[in-house]
């Protein structure tokens, strides 16, 4: 062996106490981290359809529907209220959407702001959206709002996750 | 590469004088155990800290999910302990490392009080220690009652009727323990768990930084 690559008894001692004590390191800190990182990996089972209006409610002007879920926060399990915008689009077809703005997380309203009476309007920044949910160019939303799976069972209307859609 | 980036720094701020006064210092012959096997008990005192900073660094990650409240106290372990991944090797390593910290801390007792380590110069030191204990047994007290569970509220009371016996002031540590004359309730574990993650561990790092400076300005006592 040239002496080029000889290890030092010092540089061999610091690298076994190196390694040694790294080692010990992670065998301490990953059953902590996995912890912490937990909620990242939790996967997500997909809800299930809930019951929330009769279809022959269902007209062309957006109504509010509400709902409660059972939705388990870890150790803390509650009712929680959920909404949709519902009506009948021109093809006859049932469109729910999400009232959660695309542009921060407040809640829309239909034809809320007199200016605007055939829009989606958030009264936070002014965000505002067509009927069919589609965010108006120029208003700070950024996508069009999410629209919720829905079925129809003895003439009730099924509504499950709302699906986000992709920017306009 | 590491050893460049050490330079750039060290070249600006110099460093080295800073872990050289930590790190860099003579053992003597007498507590090497390469040297005399029966030299590992001065290994006790080192195995309190690494315990300690276990029970440091496990205790952050777990009030990530713990609540300190009478209704999500137990359902909250509860879950971090069956539902969290590690949440039982995590609560594991606190619970047990309590009990292992109490058991090193006390073989370092024994090792400086039959080696007579206490003795001119270092007596502060060995109050520091004492007062260090103290601290340990106030928090193993203090995280009994936090899950909550019959166990813990049982053992608080027993605790706390303990301290009540106190000759004229034990009614009033009581409470001030307690939060509440008669009750072991609510307010007993917000002031439990505030003591147990502010208050004690604050002190204990004081005093561990005394008890550390100490040891480096007196050096360790010589051989028997």
């Amino acid at each position: 062996m040239s002496d080029k690559k000889r290890v030092s008894r010092r540089q061999f001692l610091n690298y076994t106490l190196t390694g040694v004590g790294g080692f010990m390191a992670a065998g301490m800190l990953a059953p902590m981290v996995r912890f912490a990182i937990d909620p990242v990996l939790q996967t997500k089972e997909g809800g299930e359809m809930h019951s929330v209006a009769s279809v022959d409610e269902i007209t062309n002007e957006p109504t509010r529907v509400e709902w409660t879920i059972d939705q388990v926060d870890a150790w803390y399990e509650s009712e929680v209220q959920k909404t949709a915008w519902v009506y009948r689009n021109e093809n006859d077809e049932i469109v729910a959407l999400s009232p959660i703005c695309t542009h921060l997380g407040c809640t829309v309203d239909w034809a809320s702001n007199e200016e605007y009476p055939n829009q989606f309007y958030c009264p936070c920044h002014g965000g505002r959206y067509t009927k069919d949910g589609v965010n108006v160019k120029g208003t700070p939303p950024t996508a069009p709002l999410p629209v919720y799976e829905h079925k129809v069972e003895e003439g009730m209307l099924y509504l499950g996750e709302a699906q986000s859609r992709k920017g306009a | 590469m590491l050893q460049r980036l050490y330079d750039w720094v060290d070249e600006r701020v110099d460093i080295t004088p800073l872990w050289r006064d930590i790190a860099d210092h003579e053992v003597p012959e007498h507590v090497n155990p390469a040297h005399h096997f029966s030299a590992f008990v001065y290994c006790f005192g080192g195995l309190t800290f690494f315990i300690t900073v276990i029970q440091i660094l496990s205790g952050m990650f777990l009030t990530m999910y713990y609540v300190p409240d009478i209704e999500n106290a137990w359902k909250s372990v509860y879950y971090l302990q069956r539902e969290v991944a590690y949440g039982q090797i995590v609560r594991g390593m606190h619970h047990w490392g309590a009990s292992l910290v109490i058991v090193m801390l006390f073989l370092h007792t024994l090792r400086v009080f039959f080696q007579g380590a206490y003795k001119k110069p270092r007596e502060l030191n060995w109050v520091i220690g004492v007062l260090l204990f103290f601290v340990m047994l106030g928090l193993g007290f203090t995280g009994y009652l936090l899950p909550w569970d019959n166990k813990a509220y049982f053992a608080t009371q027993v605790g706390l009727e303990i301290a009540a016996a106190t000759p004229f002031i034990g009614d009033a540590i009581r409470t001030l323990l307690a939060g509440d004359p008669s009750i072991v309730g609510a307010q007993t574990l917000t002031r439990f768990f505030a003591i147990h993650v502010f208050f004690l561990p604050a002190a204990l790092f004081g005093l561990m930084a005394f008890h550390f400076i100490l040891i480096r300005k007196q050096g360790i006592s010589g051989p028997l």
